[in-house]
């Protein structure tokens, strides 16, 4: 059973969604400043990614290649707004600090990409485990976000208390800009340097070389 | 069969996949609707008694929301109207309908543009008559509008508590809006002076506690300038007399 364990765990670090793909950056900036948002947002994301692979796989025979895109977005769509609803009326708190963001779902990159890439040519089994899989490889760089973030942004972690800030009496100062988008940013650099460090592989060769400066030519 | 990319069979398909998701998309919408809509009122009664400082553990928001009261006021005349259902009377939307709201021109200094001509107010009814007024205010801070509520004690002068719902002011500086340290400041400042004119001021820099006007001041938040301006701006608007001080004149008159 190599071949299920590589399609489940392949994509967490090996062929990780935001790390080597570079998808899906623009919700891992959004949602990460808190842990237990992100937590149900990557939620959300995996469970749309599983089932728009499966029901993609489910009905491949039957799609017609000029409208793929279109039969794959209907489903993905539908999916989100399900999610939506269901998160509306379970956890409205949460679903009110994700704002818009279930609905990028849709939009997101990692979906489609997995239903166009794969689940339109591999059975439905291996298509759902593959949507987990990539669910579970945005995760994972979506928790370790907010775990810093969070941490370090307002002492916090899923709202209780680990280091007490300077404002409410303690000794820990903030650091605020891990609370605005773009520390995001510099995190998802670091990670993806980490990771290629670890990885070796995953080091793109370079587009081009810069050339030294030509020496002997005059002007 | 025809192949996969014939027409007939691309509009098959298209038409299948179009009602299957329809149905299961609205059959979503629909029976959740009550739970979502439990939940927006919950949501809403939790930032009026918040606010009002009356959120306590061990008892449910809606047991808690029972002594309270829904009036509606008519923001011209200051006096209780019937003219709005307030079961689904929506303030917000009203406050962005020509007919249903006023353009506030040069008096407008929380900036919102225009104000709702009815606006809902919450009664906390005690023993005796009126224990708390919660009245909902809203303004621009630096990047955003915040919403929020403010609680006046039975003198109709003292405030009980004051919290925002909704903001998008930066986290750590604006946002500390919603600290509890900060919020607590609010506690016990007199809107009105001694001739009744609207008072309560946000400062830029801390209150000189030992001056008699401290009654009416509130610390400023340090690094967010702007928005305890823009708190500053929004509460001398809806303690104002665009705001709601006919209205509290008229309920101490007795003649709301």
């Amino acid at each position: 059973m190599s071949s299920t364990k590589d399609v489940l765990f392949k994509p967490v670090f090996d062929n990780n969604p935001i790390a080597l793909q570079i998808l899906g950056i623009c919700s891992a900036l959004a949602v990460t400043s808190s842990l237990q948002v992100s937590f149900v947002m990557c939620l959300a994301l995996t469970v749309v990614c599983a089932f728009s692979n499966l029901f993609v796989s489910l009905i491949r025979a039957h799609i017609p290649g000029s409208i793929r895109i279109i039969v794959q977005m209907t489903i993905i769509a539908s999916l989100v707004i399900v999610v939506d609803q269901i998160l509306k009326a379970v956890a409205y708190d949460i679903s009110k600090q994700l704002s818009v963001f279930v609905g990028l779902i849709i939009t997101n990159c990692i979906v489609m990409g997995r239903a166009e890439a794969y689940a339109m040519k591999n059975p439905p089994a291996a298509s759902f485990l593959d949507g987990i899989g990539n669910g579970l490889g945005y995760s994972i760089v979506l928790l370790v976000l907010a775990f810093i973030r969070e941490l370090f942004g307002t002492g916090k972690l899923f709202g209780f208390e680990i280091l007490s800030v300077v404002n409410d009496g303690g000794w820990y100062v903030p650091n605020g800009m891990l609370l605005l988008p773009p520390s995001a940013f510099f995190l998802i650099g670091l990670f993806i340097w980490a990771l290629r460090v670890w990885k070796k592989d995953q080091v793109e060769a370079p587009d081009f070389k810069i050339a030294p400066n030509s020496s002997g030519e005059t002007v | 069969m025809a192949s996969n990319d014939s027409t007939s069979k691309t509009i098959i398909v298209a038409l299948a996949l179009c009602i299957v998701c329809s149905v299961i998309v609205s059959t979503a919408a629909v029976m959740l609707r009550p739970a979502q809509q439990a939940n927006k009122d919950l949501d809403r009664k939790t930032n009026i008694l918040a606010a009002a400082g009356l959120l306590k553990e061990g008892l449910t928001v809606e047991e808690q929301f029972a002594g309270v009261t829904t009036r509606a006021v008519d923001m011209a005349t200051g006096k209780f109207t019937d003219s709005v259902d307030l079961a689904t009377y929506d303030q917000r939307k009203a406050s962005k309908d020509p007919a249903l709201s006023d353009d506030l021109g040069d008096a407008d200094i929380a900036k919102i543009g225009r104000r709702a001509k009815v606006s809902l107010v919450y009664i906390v009814q005690g023993d005796s008559g009126i224990d708390k007024v919660i009245l909902p205010i809203k303004g621009y801070g630096l990047w955003s509008t915040l919403y929020g509520f403010v609680a006046l004690e039975s003198d109709l002068n003292t405030v009980a508590g004051l919290g925002f719902y909704e903001h998008a002011e930066t986290p750590g500086l604006g946002g500390e809006v919603d600290n509890p340290v900060w919020k607590a400041k609010w506690i016990g400042k007199k809107s009105y002076d001694a001739d009744n004119q609207q008072a309560l001021t946000v400062l830029k820099g801390s209150v000189d506690s030992s001056r008699p006007e401290a009654i009416h001041q509130i610390d400023g938040l340090s690094g967010a300038t702007l928005t305890a301006k823009g708190v500053d701006n929004l509460i001398k608007f809806w303690m104002g007399k665009d705001g709601f001080a006919p209205f509290l004149a008229n309920l101490r008159a007795g003649e709301a």
